[in-house]
Order: C-alpha cells, then structure tokens, then sequence
C-alpha cells in the first residue's frame, strides 16, 4: 500500500474518525443523563436501586456526590466530571463499584462477541460466494432456504431449541454457564472446557447476521461477476477458481466489512438475550440483574461502556476497511 | 380485468404470494380472536402439561393449565399491532428527519445525521430495555422504546433517497418554476422515494416483532397481555420436559416474521425491478 496516499493518510483518516468518536460518547453521556432524570422519582433513590436497601447515610452520600441539591446544569456537570473520571457510581446491591462489576463482566461478553462474529462473518462470507458461484444448483438453493429461515428466528427461541436438541437430547454440549462447577481448574483443560461451552450461544448469536451475510455477499459476488475487469481477466485466461479468489473475492467482500461494523452493536444488544438463554455470566446478564434489582445507575453504566466498545469496534472496521480498500482514506 | 404492473410482478412470484397467504391467515387469526376463543386467555382451563392433540386442547397446556391455541391466538394480535404502529410511527419519523435532512441539506443535514448517528451507535437492544426500565412495563412503553431504538436506519435511507432525488434534472426544473418546497417535496419527490421506504417499512414491522417478543421474553413486556415472547419465557422452566410450550409459540413468530419478509422481498422485486434485478 505504497505510493501517494499510502500509510500517512491512513492514520490521518482514523485519526479524524476518532476524534468524531468523543463527541458522540459526551452525547451518550449527556443522554443518560436526562434518562435519569426521566425515571420516576427522586434520582437519589433510582440511583441507589431497590431504595428499602440503602441507608439514609448512604442515600445522603449519594445525593451529596451527584450534587443533587444544586442546579441542573452543576448537576449534569458533575454526572460528566464522574464518568471521565471513569466513575460510574456504587452498586449497593454488590457491594463493589460499578466499573469494576462491568469490567469484570466485559471479557464473558467479548469472547461471546467475537466468536460470533468471526463465526458469522467468516461463515457468511463462504456461503454467500457458494450461493453466487453456484446459483443454479440445489446448495445455493439450500444456503438460501436456510437465510430466509434464520432472519426470521427470534434469537432467544432459537437458543432454547437448540439447548433442547444438542444439549439435553444429544448430550453434546452443555445447557448453561461458561465453567463446569468443580471442572479442570486451569491450562489446556480450562480453554477448552470454555470453548464447550461457548459453541452453542457464540452459534445461537451468529446465525441472524450469518444470514445477513450470506446475502449481502451473494449479492455483491454476482454484482462484481458482471463487471468489466472480470471480463477482462476471464478474457486474458484467468482460471475461475483463481479468479474468485484472487479477483472478486477482495472486492465483493467490501459491503460485509461495512456491515460487521454495525453488527457490533447489534451483537452486544442480542447478547442480553443470548446470555440469559445460557446463563453466559456477561454484561448482559449483568445488565439483566441490573434491570431487576432497579439498579438504573449501574445498567446507565453498562450502556455507556458498551456504547464507548461499538464506537471502539467501528474504528477497528475503518482500519480493516482501509487496508482492504485504501481509497477509503482518501475520501 | 388489467391489473396493475406492480402488482402483477407481485403475483409471479412464488415465494412472495406463499408469505402473503401465511400473512392474510395471521392477520385473520389475529381478527377472530375472540370469536375462536372468548375466554381470557390467563386463564386455567385444563390440567396443566397436556401434549399438544390431546382432548380438546389443540396444542395442549402450559405449565399452569392454560390453553396454548389461545395464548397463540391472542398473541397473534400484540405481535402485529405492535409491529404495524412501531412501523408507521418509524416510517412517519424517518420521513421527517430524512426528508429534512436530505432536501435542505447543509448544515441542517450534517446536524440531524450526527444526531442518528449517535442513536445507531447506542446498542439498540440495551438501549431499549433501560427505556422500559425506566418506564412502566406496558404496550405503550413497548412501543416507545421499539420506536427510540429503530427510527434511525429509516431516517438514513429517506435521507439518501431523498438527496439523491432533489438533484435530479426534474426536480430542479420543478423549482426553477417557483414551486414551494413543500410542494416539492411532497409532489415530485415523495411519490418516487416511496417504493424503497414502503419496502424499508414493512422490514420494520418484522423487526419490531421480533423486538416485542425478546422484550417480553425477558419479562418487559405488558404482564396483562398474552404475548408469543411471554408465552416462550413462561414456557421456558418447562424445557426439559414439555418443550413445545416454548416451542410452538416460537414457531408462531418465526412464521409470522418470515411471511412480512416474504412480502417484503416481493415488493421489493415488484416496485423496484430495476434495483431489485442488480442484487
């Protein structure tokens, strides 16, 4: 990727993309803010979550640290002041901060994420060029039966019939949790006494947008088929195989890069459901613990981190993005 | 009798026809609810855990002795009024902001796409639960919440059409003319974006049902209305023994999600041949 344009204005562009970053995460800040303040009754008590709990010294404590006697706009200038200095309140409930419970649960919810979106993407991008290569014979038939199946499986259903089929019918795979209780306790056999448990909810999540891809992908290979520098290379004698995979395949996958991006998003928000079907200890059962126990502070928490990790992720696409298709920078 | 281009591309499609039968018989289910079951669907009418076929339970009972055909009935109803408001007042938002956005141009534009943006960015899913969190659990709080997480995309795809549109020979000339801005917009541009949002609508009604369902799934729903994802999470306890209690209402919202996108797809092919024929 030499040559005018090449590696310096790569970073300029991501540069620029993540200083547009900041004032979207002060937006989101600023957002919750006011769905604080939205929620009925005093912020003090929403705050504090299943308010019989909490102590009046801590109640007073709280309203002390948010200010909540002054003006509206100290008010919000301290929320902001606390969330940048990475403050995101105290979880009665718990007993420990906020931050520190989310973090804690972040590293669950990321190996669920990123297994199921190398799954989906890496699936959908290999069934896609199938269904296009082979559009007229049954397993482009059968790739596309399947997609119109999987978009329109609500994905919570879906994890519970699978835990029916391969979990308590076929005993392969375990129903729920990322550990066995009393298991192998490190090494070799903890990875892959995870990765057993991993398989059926990193699958359950991939499968919507593995169907996406599938056919975004078909799409996009039977689009590039047609265009000229095919021709051209067909023409000079390129072998097809060589041809899809050397030629079309670098270009056809461009719409699925700018696609993973938003599926990031898409993947934390469906891994609420997907961990309260497998009892997959992550921020989404967190945040599902959260939403009971009317800890609105704490799942305000969650929703600004996660937000902080799609637009941390959409940087990571831009940068895939532009190693696959360097004009992107120079736009 | 000539029928109508558009419509007759609808008809030559299998597929399409197939959805639109699976949604005219939802949709007709849904009406005769309280014709084929007049009872309250809450209620305990049987022994509970009965096998679907069993007496005169079509599709047996659920863990309390509550009918199954019942609950999919009455549920058949939530799935699609929710699916259908959520659409129109998505549909009515994205028009606004887009169409605003995309005629005027400029700062506005860059304004009102930054401020999608920052809805796009928000985990939609999340985003929706701390809503009805925040809120009290009923169908309206349902629809706020689905709507808040979902006008963005539409919003984009107006936008583009309509920016896309205002440059267009026939449109200068209708303003060189002196026609008002809104006439415009409403005269020469609407009617031709109208195919891509009509088909981005009836995605959303899909969407949106699978959205109720997940949030009720999760017990956020309305805890007074029967619902398929209420159904599926009462249902759930039973998994291991009785697992079409959670089954079949699943089944109920896969068909239903599939015979929209059918639908969908069909329109999609009928009112946009030409866009349609590239994919």
């Amino acid at each position: 990727m030499a040559g005018p344009g090449g590696g310096g204005s790569r970073w300029r562009f991501l540069g620029r993309r993540a200083l547009q970053g900041i004032p979207t995460i002060l937006l989101i800040v600023t957002f919750n803010f006011f769905l604080l303040r939205l929620a009925p009754g005093d912020p003090a008590t929403v705050m504090a979550g299943e308010a019989g709990a909490a102590t009046p010294e801590y109640m007073a404590q709280l309203r002390a640290q948010f200010g909540l006697d002054r003006p509206l706009a100290l008010q919000y200038a301290s929320y902001v002041w606390n969330i940048l200095r990475l403050d995101f309140g105290y979880s009665f409930r718990y007993q420990e901060s906020n931050l520190s419970l989310i973090l804690g649960r972040m590293s669950a919810t990321l190996l669920l994420m990123g297994a199921s979106v190398l799954l989906s993407v890496g699936l959908g991008t290999l069934l896609g060029l199938i269904a296009a290569v082979r559009r007229n014979r049954i397993e482009a038939a059968l790739i596309l039966l399947a997609t119109v199946l999987a978009y329109a499986s609500p994905i919570f259903w879906l994890g519970l019939m699978f835990i029916v089929v391969f979990a308590i019918q076929l005993g392969w795979v375990p129903t729920s949790g990322m550990t066995t209780v009393g298991g192998p306790g490190g090494g070799m056999a903890h990875v892959l006494d995870v990765l057993h448990h991993l398989v059926l909810p990193a699958v359950t999540l991939s499968l919507f947008y593995m169907a996406l891809y599938t056919r975004l992908m078909r799409a996009s290979v039977l689009e590039n088929l047609r265009m000229n520098y095919v021709v051209t290379a067909r023409a000079k004698g390129v072998p097809p195989r060589r041809l899809v995979f050397r030629h079309v395949l670098r270009n056809a996958v461009l719409p699925i890069v700018t696609m993973a991006g938003v599926q990031i998003g898409g993947a934390l928000g469906g891994s609420v459901v997907v961990e309260s079907v497998f009892g997959w200890p992550g921020l989404g059962q967190l945040a599902f613990e959260a939403l009971f126990a009317r800890d609105l502070n704490l799942l305000l928490g969650i929703l600004t981190l996660s937000s902080v990790v799609v637009v941390i992720a959409n940087l990571l696409v831009d940068l895939v993005h532009s190693i696959i298709d360097p004009r992107v920078a120079l736009a | 009798m000539r029928l109508p281009p558009a419509l007759r591309r609808f008809l030559r499609q299998p597929a399409a026809v197939a959805g639109a039968v699976l949604l005219l018989l939802v949709i007709g289910l849904a009406a005769s609810a309280d014709l084929l079951y007049p009872e309250d669907p809450f209620e305990i009418v049987g022994r509970p855990y009965l096998p679907p076929l069993t007496g005169e339970f079509l599709l047996g009972t659920d863990t309390l002795g509550r009918d199954l055909a019942a609950g999919i009935v009455h549920g058949a109803r939530v799935s699609l009024l929710i699916g259908t408001l959520a659409a129109l007042v998505v549909t009515a938002i994205g028009i606004l902001v887009g169409g605003a956005a995309g005629y005027v141009g400029g700062r506005v534009d860059t304004l009102l796409m930054r401020f999608t943006e920052l809805f796009q960015t928000i985990p939609s899913f999340l985003f929706a639960i701390v809503l009805v969190a925040i809120m009290e659990p009923s169908l309206n709080a349902l629809l706020i919440a689905i709507v808040v997480v979902s006008w963005a995309p539409l919003a984009r795809l107006v936008r583009a059409e309509v920016a896309g549109l205002r440059s267009r020979d026939y449109v200068q000339s209708a303003i060189a003319i002196g026609m008002g801005d809104a006439s415009v917009l409403a005269r020469q541009i609407l009617p031709n974006a109208l195919p891509a949002i009509l088909v981005a609508a009836s995605v959303m009604v899909a969407t949106a049902i699978l959205f109720e369902s997940g949030l009720s799934f999760l017990g956020l729903g309305d805890p007074n209305v029967m619902s398929w994802g209420l159904m599926i999470g009462a249902g759930r306890s039973a998994i291991r023994t009785a697992w079409w209690m959670a089954g079949i209402p699943g089944i109920a919202i896969l068909l239903t999600v599939l015979s929209i996108n059918l639908v969908g797809d069909g329109l999609n092919e009928a009112l946009n041949p030409r866009a349609a024929g590239r994919a």
